[in-house]
Formats: structure tokens, sequence, C-alpha cells
């Protein structure tokens, strides 16, 4: 019951992040948001984890937070290929 | 015993789910990219940080606490990382932080307008 409670947070949250790519002015503001939703699906993942009984989503969460950073330095380095 | 750490565990996890939301209402309605970092980094450090504190509670001494306190270290470390590049470039590619007096009088890196107007603003 609590870890649906924080679940439905969390979820909410990653609504609005979307909200804000898509409404994102400029492209940093789209990096931004996905930069968000990344670390939101991190602890989806680990909420669902416990929501199903089963903490082997944990390794997928491990997993996903090195790739939200390198994807947010690749984007950037794209962009800007003399910085980083 | 056992009562006490749910209850503690609760507290954190809802605690945390609201520092979610409010990160992102911030990252939705702050006025320009570098007020939105702000609510992306609450999101970042007390959103996660209280849900995985509550979730390590939740497990106890176990493997699966080891793995959760690896993921909010990993998230202390690259999160930093990612708004620092991520505000660096967005200078560098010319957008310019929305200042009500420059204080710093014309000195953020290729700023040129007005100047002269915000010193004689700041005195």
């Amino acid at each position: 019951m609590m870890f649906a409670a924080a679940l439905v947070a969390v979820l909410v949250s990653l609504g609005l992040a979307m909200v804000r790519a898509i409404l994102g002015p400029t492209m940093f503001d789209r990096v931004l948001a996905a930069n968000s939703t990344g670390t939101l699906a991190v602890l989806t993942l680990a909420l669902i984890g416990f929501v199903a009984g089963r903490p082997e989503f944990l390794d997928i969460a491990i997993l996903y937070t090195l790739l939200n950073l390198i994807g947010t330095i690749a984007v950037l380095r794209y962009f800007h290929p003399s910085e980083y | 015993m056992a009562v006490i750490v749910d209850i503690l565990s609760w507290i954190f996890l809802v605690a945390g789910g609201a520092f979610c939301v409010i990160g992102m209402i911030g990252l939705i309605r702050m006025p320009d990219v570098f007020a939105r970092l702000h609510g992306a980094s609450v999101t970042d450090t007390l959103g996660a940080g209280f849900i995985i504190t509550g979730l390590v509670l939740q497990a106890g001494l176990t493997q699966v606490s080891a793995k959760l306190i690896i993921i909010m270290g990993l998230i202390l470390l690259t999160s930093p990382v990612a708004t620092h590049a991520l505000a660096q470039a967005a200078l560098h590619a010319g957008i310019r932080p929305k200042l009500a007096h420059d204080e710093t009088g014309g000195h953020i890196a290729g700023a040129e307008a007005g100047a002269g107007e915000d010193e004689s603003s700041n005195s």
C-alpha cells in the first residue's frame, strides 16, 4: 500500500516531466526533462520491484542510473563537439 | 520495533513522493533553463534520497538494501555532473539567465547588452 502511494507520486512527476519535454522552448529544456525522466524511471523500477515482491528489478535500476548520465553527456556533446 | 520502522519508512516514502512532485512542478513553472535546473535538483536529491531511504528501511540488512545504497550513491554522483554539463552547454550556446539586476556587471561570458544600465540600477 505504501509503495503504491509513492509509485503514484513518482508516476505523476513522470507525467509533469513529459509535459516539460513537450513544451520546452529550447533543446536544453528537453535534455533536462529527459534527465529527470531517467532519475524518475530508476525510482519507478525500484518501487515496482517492491510492489511486485521481486527485487531483481534493482539491477536494471543500477543500469539505468549509469545510462542516464551517459545519455545526457552524449546529447550535449553532440551539440557541442568541442566541449567535454 | 517493526511498527516503528514501518511508520518511519511510510513517512520517508510519502515525503519522497511529495518532493518528486514539487520538483517537477518547479520544472514546469520556472521561467528559464537555469532556474529549471533547481526543480530537477530537488527531484534528484531529496525525492530520490527519501524514497530510497524508505525502501532501505523496508528491506532491512540484506543484499537488496546494499543495491539500493549503490543506486543512491550513483544518483548522487552522476546528477550534479549532468546538471553542471547542461548548464555549461546552455551558457556556451548563447542562452543567458534572466536576471532582475545584473550584479555581475555584465561579466557573464558573452553578455554584452546593457551593462551600464545595470550598474546604475544597482547603486
